[in-house]
């Protein structure tokens, strides 16, 4: 039986991987995701997890570990941030293009400089295109549901991928909240034992990681994008099993208070909840206001998002990331390409918000619903904001 | 939804108290929030720590403006600090003073409801050192109630192990000896 | 370009993994040698190996029949002249390949 507990989300994810029963951890701290790596070398110092924790000298080290013991065949689990996520780049890549099953949770966090320790999504945002499925927590339970699911998704014969979960550095990871904890029947009734569908074996040996000429990297990127693509109807397949064995349900889109909405805005990660509260605020106030908030993020669930902001009048987009000389932060870059191809002409504003910690307010989602509405009241041309800059 | 700030320096215990008072409420079969001042931890500099208790769930990631009720574990902080800081005109101010209300009042410039135990002798006399998080937690209990005072009791084993007996010890005598003043 | 000899994407293997081990055995960088081949003179040989280390085709292996020497293997040399190079005694040297000599009699030294 699950239990109701009180518990930093940190804890809860380091819990969630320990129920997955992981064969190797190999991580190296860095704020905010250091509880998370400290309570698993604790779990496994302390004897209750029987794991090997690798204490790599760095995360390129980290995920070059991890990149090996998947190979092997090992449950993987890592975890990082910012600039420790940055020194991962090149070898994310290479993990899923390997279509190697590795969990990594992401405490999402400013990127230097100025050196910034702070929660925003600058981070992933410079990881959007390494292939892996990733989704975004809102909070604690979610932190949890989602690590679980991430080792199902992976390990699924038609995915065989690299899986990353969100968690918003600090604003999530440090915070103490109630969550159910499942029992370790529920997670094994869930998530069986891993069995890799190709490993190293010096009984069969077999070679990974080959060169990729030109004759052949095409077909090999063609063959790891449909592999991603395809991971969609696994990962819903996969939130629906959840919903029967925890009930809790998941989608790739949530949406709040939507349907007569004329304004949708649009957000990732904890930010929809304190969205969400605001709407109830505005609701009150009789602004007709929504929100759709995306937990998937790669494969970008397409339908799922435009049967969402269906029939609404306008979108506000809120980035917690620049994209410095382009005209907006790279998830409305993204939405308005793709409104573009499907030919529908919904005005976007965007807002960058929340850089480096910089707190998003009720009273923020507030400013902007106003700002939005002016400027679709005034047809003007969408717009790239960065929002509570001091001039 | 009731909004907690505390007051305190790194190395005192600020985080922990609005994390035990968190736990407590979440055994409770509450909903609450507890976290730190997002940051890098030094001993001795003020700190905040926040804790939000709700009957319902908490769809909330912004940090505490306006407080209904601001704890002080270190003295030295109520002059200094700004502690009356958004607090509510209808809120509590729990300050750790071995000082009259009126004098609290004075130092931090808040005049509303005000409640004063003097935690650092407490904790001095019960404990053996000058840590007041759990010892102001009784002071806390005593002028807003939030909790079930027996809901501590699980979160302080959890916490202090062998030496959750004396700190229960400490926060008894602060529930006991908290002066309130309206 | 002309996909001609290009694999199908749905044929390549997992993460394009080489399913088999070994499998370099059989490629043929003999194809590659232009029209010499490096022999070695037995009489100069130290019997150091070096050739045998600095073959990037592991064309020189040790011969079983004459202990301390080591084979030439034509499927693999692809006329590089590392071996050359690097003989301290400077004991191997080209020789011109005829075509009818390519993998016959003429090349094992």
């Amino acid at each position: 039986m699950a239990r109701r507990v009180g518990l930093e989300v940190s804890l809860a994810c380091a819990e969630a991987a320990k129920l997955a029963n992981v064969d190797v951890i190999a991580a190296y701290p860095i704020t905010p995701q250091t509880h998370i790596v400290e309570h698993l070398a604790e779990l496994v110092a302390d004897g209750h997890l029987d794991a090997e924790f690798v204490p790599v000298e760095s995360e390129h080290s980290a995920m070059s570990a991890c990149v090996g013991s998947s190979a092997a065949g090992a449950r993987t689990f890592t975890s990082s941030s910012s600039q420790g996520l940055a020194l991962m780049h090149e070898i994310l890549f290479i993990a899923s293009a390997m279509r190697l099953p590795i969990v990594m949770a992401v405490a999402n966090r400013a990127l230097s400089g100025p050196l910034n320790i702070w929660n925003d999504h600058s981070d992933i945002m410079a990881e959007r295109d390494i292939g892996w499925v990733q989704t975004f927590a809102e909070n604690g339970q979610e932190v949890l549901d989602l690590t679980l699911h991430a080792f199902k998704v992976a390990e699924d014969a038609r995915v065989c991928l690299p899986v990353i979960v969100n968690m918003d550095g600090f604003l999530l990871t440090h915070v103490i909240e109630p969550l159910l904890m499942p029992d370790q029947a529920e997670v094994d009734a869930y998530l069986p034992a891993f069995a890799p569908q190709q490993r190293l074996d010096i009984s069969k040996p077999i070679s990974m990681g080959m060169v990729g000429m030109p004759e052949v990297y095409t077909e090999a990127k063609k063959a790891t994008l449909e592999a991603l693509l395809g991971s969609y109807e696994v990962v819903k397949e996969h939130w629906a099993g959840m919903a029967e064995q925890f009930g809790r349900s998941y989608k790739p889109i949530e949406t709040y208070r939507a349907e007569d909405a004329e304004v949708l805005f649009v957000t990732m990660g904890s930010l929809g909840e304190t969205c969400m509260t605001a709407i109830d605020e505005m609701r009150e106030q009789g602004l007709k206001v929504g929100s759709v908030r995306i937990r998937l993020w790669r494969p970008f669930p397409v339908e799922d998002f435009l049967a969402a902001i269906k029939g609404a009048g306008g979108l506000i987009v809120i980035d917690r990331a620049l994209s410095p000389g382009v005209p907006a932060g790279p998830v409305a870059t993204e939405l308005m390409g793709l409104l573009y191809a499907k030919g529908l002409k919904v005005p976007v504003h965007n807002f960058v918000a929340g850089l480096g910690g910089r707190d998003v307010t009720r009273e923020d989602f507030k400013k902007m619903l106003q700002k939005a509405k002016d400027a679709f009241a005034a047809g003007g041309e969408m717009t790239c904001e960065m929002v509570g800059v001091k001039e | 939804m009731i909004e907690v700030r505390f007051h305190g320096r790194g190395g005192q215990g600020a985080v922990t108290s609005a994390e035990l008072m968190a736990l407590a409420a979440i055994a409770e079969g509450k909903y609450a929030q507890a976290f730190p001042s997002f940051g890098p931890e030094r001993r001795g500099a003020p700190v905040q720590a926040f804790l939000r208790i709700s009957d319902t769930p908490i769809r909330l990631r912004e940090k505490i403006y306006a407080p209904d009720v601001v704890v002080v574990l270190d003295p030295s902080l109520l002059a200094t600090a700004n502690v009356k800081a958004g607090l509510k005109p209808g809120g509590t101010l729990v300050a750790n003073s071995a000082k009259p209300v009126s004098a609290v009042r004075g130092e931090c410039g808040f005049g509303g409801r005000t409640a004063v135990a003097d935690a650092s002798k407490i904790a001095e006399e019960e404990l053996g050192v000058p840590i007041t998080n759990t010892t102001m937690l009784g002071a806390v209990m005593k002028a807003v109630g939030l909790i079930e005072p027996s809901s501590i009791n699980e979160p302080l084993k959890e916490r202090f192990g062998r030496i959750a007996e004396k700190n229960r010890r400490a926060l008894e005598r602060a529930f006991a000896e908290t002066i309130i003043e309206e | 370009m002309a996909d001609e000899g290009l694999v199908p994407w749905r044929q390549l293997a997992l993460g394009m993994a080489m399913p088999e081990a070994g499998s370099s055995k059989r490629f043929n960088t003999g194809d590659w040698r232009g029209k010499r081949y490096p022999v070695t003179d037995r009489e100069k040989c130290i019997k150091c190996g070096l050739c045998w280390i600095v073959c990037p085709d592991m064309a020189y292996l040790p011969d079983e029949q004459a202990e301390g020497f080591y084979k030439w293997d034509s499927y693999y040399c692809k006329g590089c002249g590392i071996c050359i190079a690097e003989c301290p005694k400077q004991a191997i040297e080209w020789r011109e390949e005829k075509e009818e000599d390519k993998y016959g009699p003429a090349c094992g030294s």
